[in-house]
Protein backbone atom coordinates (compact mmCIF):
# COMPACT_ATOMS: atom_id res chain seq x y z
CA UNK A 1 0.00 0.00 0.00
CA UNK A 2 2.64 2.50 1.11
CA UNK A 3 4.92 1.19 -1.64
CA UNK A 4 2.32 2.03 -4.27
CA UNK A 5 1.89 5.48 -2.80
CA UNK A 6 5.57 6.22 -3.08
CA UNK A 7 5.67 4.87 -6.62
CA UNK A 8 2.77 7.06 -7.65
CA UNK A 9 4.36 10.14 -6.17
CA UNK A 10 7.65 9.43 -7.86
CA UNK A 11 5.81 8.97 -11.15
CA UNK A 12 4.00 12.26 -10.66
CA UNK A 13 7.34 13.87 -9.97
CA UNK A 14 8.80 12.62 -13.21
CA UNK A 15 5.68 13.62 -15.11
CA UNK A 16 5.82 17.13 -13.68
CA UNK A 17 9.49 17.54 -14.51
CA UNK A 18 8.83 16.29 -18.03
CA UNK A 19 6.02 18.81 -18.55
CA UNK A 20 8.20 21.70 -17.35
CA UNK A 21 11.01 20.67 -19.69
CA UNK A 22 8.62 20.27 -22.60
CA UNK A 23 7.09 23.73 -22.24
CA UNK A 24 10.46 25.30 -21.67
CA UNK A 25 11.59 23.72 -24.91
CA UNK A 26 8.46 24.91 -26.75
CA UNK A 27 9.05 28.46 -25.62
CA UNK A 28 12.60 28.37 -26.95
CA UNK A 29 11.54 26.85 -30.26
CA UNK A 30 10.31 30.04 -32.00
CA UNK A 31 13.59 31.84 -31.39
CA UNK A 32 15.62 28.99 -32.85
CA UNK A 33 13.27 28.57 -35.79
CA UNK A 34 13.44 32.27 -36.57
CA UNK A 35 17.21 32.28 -36.34
CA UNK A 36 17.36 29.10 -38.46
CA UNK A 37 15.12 30.38 -41.28
CA UNK A 38 16.64 33.84 -41.36
CA UNK A 39 20.14 32.47 -41.43
CA UNK A 40 19.35 29.81 -44.04
CA UNK A 41 17.58 32.22 -46.38
CA UNK A 42 19.46 35.36 -45.58
CA UNK A 43 23.11 34.47 -45.34
CA UNK A 44 23.43 33.48 -48.99
CA UNK A 45 22.45 36.98 -50.09
CA UNK A 46 24.95 38.74 -47.90
CA UNK A 47 28.00 39.85 -49.78
CA UNK A 48 29.88 43.09 -50.17
CA UNK A 49 27.75 44.06 -53.12
CA UNK A 50 24.52 43.64 -51.15
CA UNK A 51 25.83 45.68 -48.26
CA UNK A 52 27.26 48.47 -50.35
CA UNK A 53 24.76 49.10 -53.14
CA UNK A 54 21.48 50.96 -53.27
CA UNK A 55 18.11 49.48 -54.18
CA UNK A 56 17.68 49.28 -57.96
CA UNK A 57 14.54 50.16 -59.91
CA UNK A 58 12.04 47.42 -60.73
CA UNK A 59 13.21 45.26 -63.59
CA UNK A 60 16.90 45.78 -62.92
CA UNK A 61 18.74 42.90 -61.31
CA UNK A 62 20.80 43.29 -58.12
CA UNK A 63 20.63 46.01 -55.53
CA UNK A 64 21.23 46.17 -51.83
CA UNK A 65 20.58 47.81 -48.54
CA UNK A 66 23.38 50.34 -48.10
CA UNK A 67 21.00 53.28 -47.73
CA UNK A 68 18.88 51.30 -45.26
CA UNK A 69 21.89 50.52 -43.07
CA UNK A 70 23.00 54.16 -43.13
CA UNK A 71 19.41 55.25 -42.43
CA UNK A 72 19.00 52.90 -39.47
CA UNK A 73 22.30 54.07 -37.98
CA UNK A 74 21.25 57.70 -38.43
CA UNK A 75 17.90 57.04 -36.81
CA UNK A 76 19.63 55.34 -33.86
CA UNK A 77 21.97 58.31 -33.42
CA UNK A 78 19.16 60.86 -33.74
CA UNK A 79 16.89 59.11 -31.28
CA UNK A 80 19.79 58.45 -28.91
CA UNK A 81 20.84 62.11 -28.91
CA UNK A 82 17.32 63.05 -27.87
CA UNK A 83 16.39 60.26 -25.49
CA UNK A 84 19.65 59.45 -23.67
CA UNK A 85 20.09 62.84 -21.91
CA UNK A 86 16.36 63.13 -21.17
CA UNK A 87 16.09 59.53 -20.01
CA UNK A 88 19.14 59.63 -17.74
CA UNK A 89 18.05 62.96 -16.24
CA UNK A 90 14.56 61.62 -15.56
CA UNK A 91 16.08 58.45 -14.07
CA UNK A 92 18.29 60.53 -11.76
CA UNK A 93 15.30 62.61 -10.74
CA UNK A 94 13.26 59.51 -9.92
CA UNK A 95 16.00 57.84 -7.90
CA UNK A 96 16.66 61.07 -5.98
CA UNK A 97 13.00 61.90 -5.36
CA UNK A 98 11.23 58.76 -4.31
CA UNK A 99 8.03 60.53 -3.33
CA UNK A 100 6.45 63.68 -4.66
CA UNK A 101 3.90 64.63 -7.27
CA UNK A 102 6.30 65.13 -10.15
CA UNK A 103 8.04 61.82 -9.45
CA UNK A 104 4.83 59.82 -9.37
CA UNK A 105 3.67 61.67 -12.49
CA UNK A 106 6.87 60.70 -14.31
CA UNK A 107 6.59 57.11 -13.12
CA UNK A 108 3.02 56.84 -14.37
CA UNK A 109 3.82 58.37 -17.74
CA UNK A 110 6.80 56.07 -18.18
CA UNK A 111 4.55 53.06 -17.66
CA UNK A 112 1.91 54.44 -20.02
CA UNK A 113 4.51 55.35 -22.62
CA UNK A 114 5.96 51.85 -22.47
CA UNK A 115 2.52 50.43 -23.22
CA UNK A 116 1.65 52.87 -25.99
CA UNK A 117 1.36 51.12 -29.37
CA UNK A 118 4.25 52.15 -31.60
CA UNK A 119 1.92 53.08 -34.45
CA UNK A 120 0.29 55.69 -32.19
CA UNK A 121 3.69 57.17 -31.44
CA UNK A 122 4.29 57.32 -35.18
CA UNK A 123 1.05 59.25 -35.70
CA UNK A 124 1.96 61.67 -32.90
CA UNK A 125 5.35 62.33 -34.51
CA UNK A 126 3.54 62.82 -37.82
CA UNK A 127 1.27 65.46 -36.29
CA UNK A 128 4.09 67.19 -34.40
CA UNK A 129 6.86 67.19 -36.98
CA UNK A 130 5.83 65.92 -40.39
CA UNK A 131 2.66 67.98 -40.77
CA UNK A 132 4.17 71.36 -39.79
CA UNK A 133 7.33 70.78 -41.84
CA UNK A 134 5.26 69.43 -44.73
CA UNK A 135 7.74 66.63 -45.42
CA UNK A 136 8.59 63.19 -44.14
CA UNK A 137 11.99 63.30 -42.50
CA UNK A 138 14.69 61.40 -40.66
CA UNK A 139 14.20 63.89 -37.83
CA UNK A 140 10.58 62.94 -37.31
CA UNK A 141 11.52 59.25 -37.39
CA UNK A 142 14.26 59.88 -34.83
CA UNK A 143 11.81 61.69 -32.56
CA UNK A 144 9.25 58.88 -32.82
CA UNK A 145 11.93 56.31 -31.94
CA UNK A 146 13.31 58.45 -29.12
CA UNK A 147 9.86 58.41 -27.52
CA UNK A 148 10.02 54.63 -27.67
CA UNK A 149 13.52 54.52 -26.14
CA UNK A 150 12.71 56.92 -23.35
CA UNK A 151 10.79 54.65 -20.94
CA UNK A 152 13.43 51.90 -21.12
CA UNK A 153 16.26 54.33 -20.34
CA UNK A 154 14.36 56.09 -17.55
CA UNK A 155 13.42 52.81 -15.91
CA UNK A 156 16.85 51.17 -16.10
CA UNK A 157 18.60 54.34 -14.92
CA UNK A 158 16.26 54.65 -11.97
CA UNK A 159 16.59 50.98 -11.00
CA UNK A 160 20.38 51.07 -11.34
CA UNK A 161 20.83 54.23 -9.29
CA UNK A 162 18.47 52.99 -6.59
CA UNK A 163 20.81 50.04 -6.00
CA UNK A 164 23.79 52.28 -5.29
CA UNK A 165 24.33 52.33 -1.54
CA UNK A 166 23.32 55.56 0.18
CA UNK A 167 26.57 55.62 2.13
CA UNK A 168 28.52 56.44 -1.04
CA UNK A 169 26.51 59.60 -1.47
CA UNK A 170 27.11 60.42 2.18
CA UNK A 171 30.83 59.84 1.78
CA UNK A 172 30.95 62.32 -1.06
CA UNK A 173 28.77 64.96 0.60
CA UNK A 174 30.77 64.67 3.82
CA UNK A 175 33.89 65.64 1.85
CA UNK A 176 32.20 68.92 0.99
CA UNK A 177 31.42 67.86 -2.57
CA UNK A 178 28.39 69.78 -3.87
CA UNK A 179 25.27 67.79 -4.66
CA UNK A 180 25.53 68.06 -8.46
CA UNK A 181 29.16 66.89 -8.46
CA UNK A 182 28.23 64.02 -6.16
CA UNK A 183 25.63 62.89 -8.68
CA UNK A 184 27.86 63.38 -11.73
CA UNK A 185 31.16 62.10 -10.34
CA UNK A 186 30.19 59.48 -7.77
CA UNK A 187 26.67 58.19 -8.35
CA UNK A 188 26.56 58.09 -12.17
CA UNK A 189 30.01 56.45 -12.61
CA UNK A 190 29.05 53.81 -10.03
CA UNK A 191 25.96 52.96 -12.07
CA UNK A 192 27.52 53.25 -15.50
CA UNK A 193 27.22 49.57 -16.41
CA UNK A 194 23.49 49.48 -15.67
CA UNK A 195 22.83 52.71 -17.54
CA UNK A 196 24.81 51.59 -20.60
CA UNK A 197 22.99 48.28 -20.56
CA UNK A 198 19.68 50.12 -20.54
CA UNK A 199 20.73 52.31 -23.45
CA UNK A 200 21.86 49.34 -25.53
CA UNK A 201 18.67 47.41 -24.80
CA UNK A 202 16.57 50.41 -25.79
CA UNK A 203 18.57 50.72 -29.02
CA UNK A 204 17.99 47.02 -29.65
CA UNK A 205 14.32 47.62 -29.08
CA UNK A 206 13.97 50.44 -31.63
CA UNK A 207 16.27 49.01 -34.30
CA UNK A 208 13.55 46.71 -35.50
CA UNK A 209 10.63 49.12 -35.17
CA UNK A 210 8.72 49.64 -38.41
CA UNK A 211 5.34 51.06 -37.49
CA UNK A 212 6.47 54.45 -36.12
CA UNK A 213 8.62 54.97 -39.20
CA UNK A 214 5.81 54.52 -41.72
CA UNK A 215 4.56 58.09 -41.40
CA UNK A 216 7.79 59.68 -40.29
CA UNK A 217 11.06 58.51 -41.83
CA UNK A 218 8.89 57.05 -44.59
CA UNK A 219 11.57 55.18 -46.52
CA UNK A 220 13.70 56.26 -49.41
CA UNK A 221 15.23 54.18 -52.17
CA UNK A 222 18.03 56.66 -52.63
CA UNK A 223 20.90 57.53 -50.39
CA UNK A 224 20.07 60.36 -48.00
CA UNK A 225 21.92 61.86 -45.09
CA UNK A 226 19.86 65.02 -44.68
CA UNK A 227 17.83 64.77 -41.51
CA UNK A 228 15.07 66.94 -43.00
CA UNK A 229 14.48 64.50 -45.89
CA UNK A 230 12.86 61.05 -45.86
CA UNK A 231 15.30 58.31 -44.98
CA UNK A 232 15.41 54.55 -45.43
CA UNK A 233 15.72 52.01 -42.64
CA UNK A 234 16.33 48.27 -42.43
CA UNK A 235 12.85 47.30 -41.22
CA UNK A 236 11.24 49.48 -43.86
CA UNK A 237 13.48 48.01 -46.57
CA UNK A 238 12.53 44.49 -45.44
CA UNK A 239 8.85 45.41 -45.69
CA UNK A 240 9.36 46.92 -49.13
CA UNK A 241 11.35 43.99 -50.54
CA UNK A 242 9.07 41.39 -48.99
CA UNK A 243 5.88 42.96 -50.39
CA UNK A 244 7.22 42.92 -53.94
CA UNK A 245 6.32 40.12 -56.38
CA UNK A 246 9.94 39.35 -57.33
CA UNK A 247 11.75 36.30 -55.92
CA UNK A 248 15.10 38.12 -55.98
CA UNK A 249 13.67 40.90 -53.83
CA UNK A 250 12.24 38.30 -51.46
CA UNK A 251 15.70 36.94 -50.90
CA UNK A 252 16.90 40.52 -50.32
CA UNK A 253 14.27 40.81 -47.61
CA UNK A 254 15.75 37.70 -45.96
CA UNK A 255 19.22 39.19 -46.25
CA UNK A 256 18.13 42.47 -44.67
CA UNK A 257 16.33 40.54 -41.92
CA UNK A 258 19.52 38.62 -41.24
CA UNK A 259 21.46 41.88 -40.81
CA UNK A 260 18.79 43.27 -38.51
CA UNK A 261 18.67 40.16 -36.35
CA UNK A 262 22.44 39.97 -36.10
CA UNK A 263 22.52 43.64 -35.09
CA UNK A 264 19.86 43.19 -32.40
CA UNK A 265 21.49 40.01 -31.12
CA UNK A 266 24.88 41.71 -30.99
CA UNK A 267 23.44 44.67 -29.06
CA UNK A 268 21.88 42.31 -26.54
CA UNK A 269 25.07 40.32 -26.11
CA UNK A 270 27.17 43.46 -25.69
CA UNK A 271 24.66 44.76 -23.15
CA UNK A 272 24.99 41.53 -21.18
CA UNK A 273 28.75 41.65 -21.39
CA UNK A 274 28.85 45.21 -20.10
CA UNK A 275 26.47 44.52 -17.26
CA UNK A 276 28.68 41.64 -16.08
CA UNK A 277 32.14 42.99 -16.86
CA UNK A 278 31.79 46.61 -15.83
CA UNK A 279 29.70 45.92 -12.80
CA UNK A 280 30.78 48.07 -9.87
CA UNK A 281 31.76 46.12 -6.78
CA UNK A 282 30.58 47.96 -3.72
CA UNK B 1 39.87 80.02 23.27
CA UNK B 2 42.93 78.98 21.27
CA UNK B 3 42.60 75.50 22.56
CA UNK B 4 38.94 74.91 21.81
CA UNK B 5 38.09 73.25 18.51
CA UNK B 6 34.40 72.64 18.88
CA UNK B 7 32.01 74.46 21.14
CA UNK B 8 28.38 73.47 21.50
CA UNK B 9 26.06 75.82 23.39
CA UNK B 10 22.42 75.16 24.32
CA UNK B 11 22.13 73.06 21.21
CA UNK B 12 18.91 71.24 20.33
CA UNK B 13 18.01 69.31 17.20
CA UNK B 14 14.69 67.93 15.99
CA UNK B 15 13.34 65.96 13.08
CA UNK B 16 9.85 67.33 12.58
CA UNK B 17 8.18 67.27 16.00
CA UNK B 18 10.61 64.72 17.34
CA UNK B 19 13.19 66.41 19.55
CA UNK B 20 16.36 64.32 19.38
CA UNK B 21 18.86 66.51 21.22
CA UNK B 22 18.01 68.71 24.18
CA UNK B 23 20.17 71.66 25.26
CA UNK B 24 23.57 70.14 24.74
CA UNK B 25 26.59 72.03 26.07
CA UNK B 26 29.98 70.68 25.20
CA UNK B 27 33.52 71.96 24.63
CA UNK B 28 36.05 69.84 22.80
CA UNK B 29 39.70 70.94 23.25
CA UNK B 30 42.37 70.55 20.58
CA UNK B 31 44.21 67.26 20.02
CA UNK B 32 42.04 64.94 22.02
CA UNK B 33 39.82 62.01 21.29
CA UNK B 34 36.40 62.87 22.65
CA UNK B 35 34.06 59.90 22.95
CA UNK B 36 30.30 60.17 22.76
CA UNK B 37 28.68 57.15 24.31
CA UNK B 38 25.20 56.16 25.17
CA UNK B 39 22.58 53.55 24.36
CA UNK B 40 21.20 53.14 20.82
CA UNK B 41 18.88 55.93 19.75
CA UNK B 42 20.15 58.41 22.36
CA UNK B 43 21.13 60.98 19.73
CA UNK B 44 24.91 60.61 19.68
CA UNK B 45 25.04 60.05 15.92
CA UNK B 46 22.66 62.98 15.40
CA UNK B 47 24.99 65.16 17.44
CA UNK B 48 28.06 64.48 15.31
CA UNK B 49 26.00 64.79 12.13
CA UNK B 50 24.99 68.23 13.31
CA UNK B 51 28.69 69.16 13.42
CA UNK B 52 29.08 68.78 9.64
CA UNK B 53 25.40 69.43 8.98
CA UNK B 54 24.85 66.02 7.40
CA UNK B 55 21.63 65.73 9.39
CA UNK B 56 20.17 68.33 7.02
CA UNK B 57 19.93 65.62 4.36
CA UNK B 58 16.90 64.34 6.25
CA UNK B 59 13.86 66.47 5.45
CA UNK B 60 12.34 68.27 8.43
CA UNK B 61 15.59 68.66 10.37
CA UNK B 62 15.81 71.80 12.50
CA UNK B 63 18.28 73.01 15.12
CA UNK B 64 18.50 75.73 17.74
CA UNK B 65 21.39 76.95 19.85
CA UNK B 66 24.94 77.52 18.74
CA UNK B 67 27.79 75.41 17.49
CA UNK B 68 31.17 76.88 16.65
CA UNK B 69 34.21 75.38 14.97
CA UNK B 70 37.27 77.39 16.04
CA UNK B 71 35.09 80.42 16.81
CA UNK B 72 33.24 80.23 13.52
CA UNK B 73 29.49 79.67 13.64
CA UNK B 74 28.86 76.35 11.92
CA UNK B 75 25.31 77.29 11.00
CA UNK B 76 26.45 80.50 9.31
CA UNK B 77 28.87 78.67 7.03
CA UNK B 78 28.19 77.13 3.63
CA UNK B 79 27.83 73.36 4.24
CA UNK B 80 30.25 72.53 1.42
CA UNK B 81 32.95 74.75 2.95
CA UNK B 82 32.25 73.45 6.45
CA UNK B 83 32.47 69.82 5.35
CA UNK B 84 35.91 70.34 3.87
CA UNK B 85 37.11 71.35 7.34
CA UNK B 86 35.34 68.49 9.09
CA UNK B 87 36.34 64.96 8.14
CA UNK B 88 33.92 62.11 8.63
CA UNK B 89 34.36 58.36 8.89
CA UNK B 90 31.27 56.22 8.76
CA UNK B 91 30.11 53.05 10.40
CA UNK B 92 30.51 51.03 7.23
CA UNK B 93 33.70 51.53 5.23
CA UNK B 94 32.65 53.40 2.09
CA UNK B 95 35.52 53.88 -0.35
CA UNK B 96 34.39 55.03 -3.79
CA UNK B 97 34.03 51.82 -5.82
CA UNK B 98 34.94 53.38 -9.15
CA UNK B 99 38.19 54.86 -7.89
CA UNK B 100 41.63 53.44 -7.19
CA UNK B 101 43.22 53.64 -3.76
CA UNK B 102 45.19 56.68 -4.92
CA UNK B 103 42.10 58.44 -6.26
CA UNK B 104 40.15 57.60 -3.13
CA UNK B 105 42.68 59.37 -0.92
CA UNK B 106 42.53 62.55 -2.98
CA UNK B 107 38.81 62.24 -3.65
CA UNK B 108 38.10 65.36 -1.59
CA UNK B 109 40.23 67.41 -3.98
CA UNK B 110 39.30 65.56 -7.13
CA UNK B 111 35.54 65.59 -6.64
CA UNK B 112 35.61 69.23 -5.63
CA UNK B 113 37.53 70.10 -8.78
CA UNK B 114 40.49 71.51 -6.83
CA UNK B 115 43.52 71.35 -9.11
CA UNK B 116 46.82 70.45 -7.50
CA UNK B 117 50.08 69.57 -9.28
CA UNK B 118 50.83 65.85 -9.47
CA UNK B 119 53.94 65.79 -7.23
CA UNK B 120 52.00 67.52 -4.51
CA UNK B 121 49.14 65.04 -4.89
CA UNK B 122 51.60 62.16 -4.65
CA UNK B 123 52.83 63.70 -1.44
CA UNK B 124 49.32 64.12 -0.01
CA UNK B 125 48.52 60.49 -0.84
CA UNK B 126 51.71 59.20 0.76
CA UNK B 127 51.39 61.34 3.89
CA UNK B 128 47.71 60.55 4.38
CA UNK B 129 48.20 56.83 3.93
CA UNK B 130 51.17 56.90 6.31
CA UNK B 131 49.10 58.73 8.91
CA UNK B 132 46.35 56.15 8.59
CA UNK B 133 48.92 53.31 8.85
CA UNK B 134 47.97 51.88 5.48
CA UNK B 135 50.94 52.99 3.38
CA UNK B 136 53.10 49.89 3.89
CA UNK B 137 50.24 47.60 2.93
CA UNK B 138 49.16 49.39 -0.23
CA UNK B 139 52.16 51.34 -1.52
CA UNK B 140 52.64 48.86 -4.37
CA UNK B 141 48.96 48.72 -5.27
CA UNK B 142 47.95 52.38 -5.29
CA UNK B 143 46.20 52.01 -8.61
CA UNK B 144 44.05 49.06 -7.67
CA UNK B 145 40.44 49.61 -6.75
CA UNK B 146 39.89 50.51 -3.11
CA UNK B 147 37.12 47.96 -2.79
CA UNK B 148 39.58 45.05 -3.12
CA UNK B 149 40.97 45.81 0.34
CA UNK B 150 39.79 44.08 3.49
CA UNK B 151 37.18 45.76 5.68
CA UNK B 152 39.74 47.15 8.13
CA UNK B 153 41.98 48.39 5.32
CA UNK B 154 38.99 50.00 3.62
CA UNK B 155 38.17 51.83 6.82
CA UNK B 156 41.77 53.06 7.13
CA UNK B 157 41.52 54.17 3.51
CA UNK B 158 38.43 56.19 4.43
CA UNK B 159 40.36 57.69 7.35
CA UNK B 160 43.17 58.62 4.94
CA UNK B 161 40.60 60.18 2.62
CA UNK B 162 39.33 62.35 5.47
CA UNK B 163 42.86 63.20 6.67
CA UNK B 164 43.93 64.27 3.18
CA UNK B 165 41.71 67.34 3.49
CA UNK B 166 43.59 68.46 6.64
CA UNK B 167 40.42 68.68 8.71
CA UNK B 168 40.14 70.69 11.93
CA UNK B 169 38.15 67.88 13.47
CA UNK B 170 37.32 64.29 12.52
CA UNK B 171 33.90 62.82 13.17
CA UNK B 172 34.02 59.08 13.69
CA UNK B 173 30.61 57.43 13.60
CA UNK B 174 31.07 54.02 15.21
CA UNK B 175 34.01 53.45 12.87
CA UNK B 176 34.85 49.96 14.11
CA UNK B 177 31.42 48.46 14.58
CA UNK B 178 31.55 46.67 11.21
CA UNK B 179 35.08 45.34 11.73
CA UNK B 180 36.68 42.28 13.29
CA UNK B 181 38.56 42.59 16.62
CA UNK B 182 42.03 42.71 15.03
CA UNK B 183 41.12 45.53 12.64
CA UNK B 184 39.34 47.26 15.51
CA UNK B 185 42.43 47.31 17.72
CA UNK B 186 44.57 48.51 14.78
CA UNK B 187 42.20 51.40 14.22
CA UNK B 188 42.01 52.23 17.92
CA UNK B 189 45.81 52.44 18.08
CA UNK B 190 45.64 54.66 15.04
CA UNK B 191 43.32 57.11 16.78
CA UNK B 192 45.68 57.44 19.72
CA UNK B 193 48.49 58.16 17.27
CA UNK B 194 46.42 60.57 15.20
CA UNK B 195 45.39 62.87 18.00
CA UNK B 196 48.80 64.54 17.84
CA UNK B 197 47.59 66.16 14.63
CA UNK B 198 43.85 66.22 14.69
CA UNK B 199 40.95 66.39 17.10
CA UNK B 200 38.51 63.52 16.97
CA UNK B 201 34.92 63.10 18.03
CA UNK B 202 34.22 59.39 18.36
CA UNK B 203 30.75 57.95 18.59
CA UNK B 204 30.75 54.52 20.13
CA UNK B 205 28.38 52.24 21.93
CA UNK B 206 31.31 50.21 23.05
CA UNK B 207 32.14 51.36 26.58
CA UNK B 208 35.49 49.60 26.58
CA UNK B 209 36.48 51.41 23.40
CA UNK B 210 35.65 54.77 24.91
CA UNK B 211 37.79 53.84 27.92
CA UNK B 212 40.70 52.67 25.75
CA UNK B 213 41.05 55.55 23.33
CA UNK B 214 39.34 58.68 24.59
CA UNK B 215 40.63 61.56 26.71
CA UNK B 216 37.24 63.06 27.42
CA UNK B 217 33.89 61.33 27.33
CA UNK B 218 30.35 62.54 27.02
CA UNK B 219 27.50 60.33 28.13
CA UNK B 220 24.28 61.02 26.31
CA UNK B 221 20.98 59.52 27.33
CA UNK B 222 17.59 60.20 25.71
CA UNK B 223 18.90 63.28 23.92
CA UNK B 224 20.41 64.87 27.02
CA UNK B 225 24.04 65.26 27.92
CA UNK B 226 24.17 63.59 31.30
CA UNK B 227 27.82 63.91 32.04
CA UNK B 228 30.92 65.24 30.30
CA UNK B 229 34.47 65.14 31.57
CA UNK B 230 37.85 63.42 31.54
CA UNK B 231 37.39 59.77 30.64
CA UNK B 232 39.40 58.47 33.58
CA UNK B 233 37.32 60.39 36.04
CA UNK B 234 34.01 59.38 34.53
CA UNK B 235 34.89 55.71 34.49
CA UNK B 236 36.15 55.69 38.06
CA UNK B 237 33.93 58.19 39.86
CA UNK B 238 30.89 59.00 37.75
CA UNK B 239 28.95 61.98 39.07
CA UNK B 240 25.53 60.93 37.83
CA UNK B 241 23.70 57.81 38.87
CA UNK B 242 22.62 57.12 35.29
CA UNK B 243 26.22 57.19 34.09
CA UNK B 244 27.15 54.68 36.74
CA UNK B 245 24.27 52.43 35.80
CA UNK B 246 25.17 52.60 32.11
CA UNK B 247 28.84 51.88 32.79
CA UNK B 248 28.01 48.92 34.96
CA UNK B 249 25.68 47.52 32.36
CA UNK B 250 22.37 48.05 34.13
CA UNK B 251 20.91 49.40 30.87
CA UNK B 252 21.97 50.28 27.32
Amino acid sequence: MTGNHVKRRLAEDIFFKGIVCLFAFISLLPLFLILYYITRNGIAVIDWNFLSSLPRPIGEAGGGVFNAIVGTLMLIILSGVISIPCGIAAGIYLSENKAGKLASGIRLSVVVLQGTPSIVIGIIAYIWIVAPLKTFSALSGGIALSIMMLPVIVKTTEETLKLIPYHLKEASLALGVPYYRTILKVILPSGISGILTGILLSVARITGETAPLLFTAFGNQFMNTNIFKPIDSLPYRIFYYAMSPYPEWHSFAWGASFILVVLTLALNLIARGISVKWKTRF
Amino acid sequence: MENTVLKVENFSASFGDNRILKDINLTVPRNVVAALMGPSGCGKTTLIRCVNRMHELIPGATVSGRMTLIDEDIYAMQPIILRRKVGMVFQKPNPFPTMSIYENVIAGYKLNGIRIPKPELDNIVEQSLKKSALWDEVKDALHRKGTFLSGGQQQRLCIARALAMNPEIMLLDEPTSALDPKSTSQIEELFVELKKNVTMLLVTHNIAQAARVSDVTAFIYLGELIEFGPTEKMFTVPKDKRTEEYLTGKFG
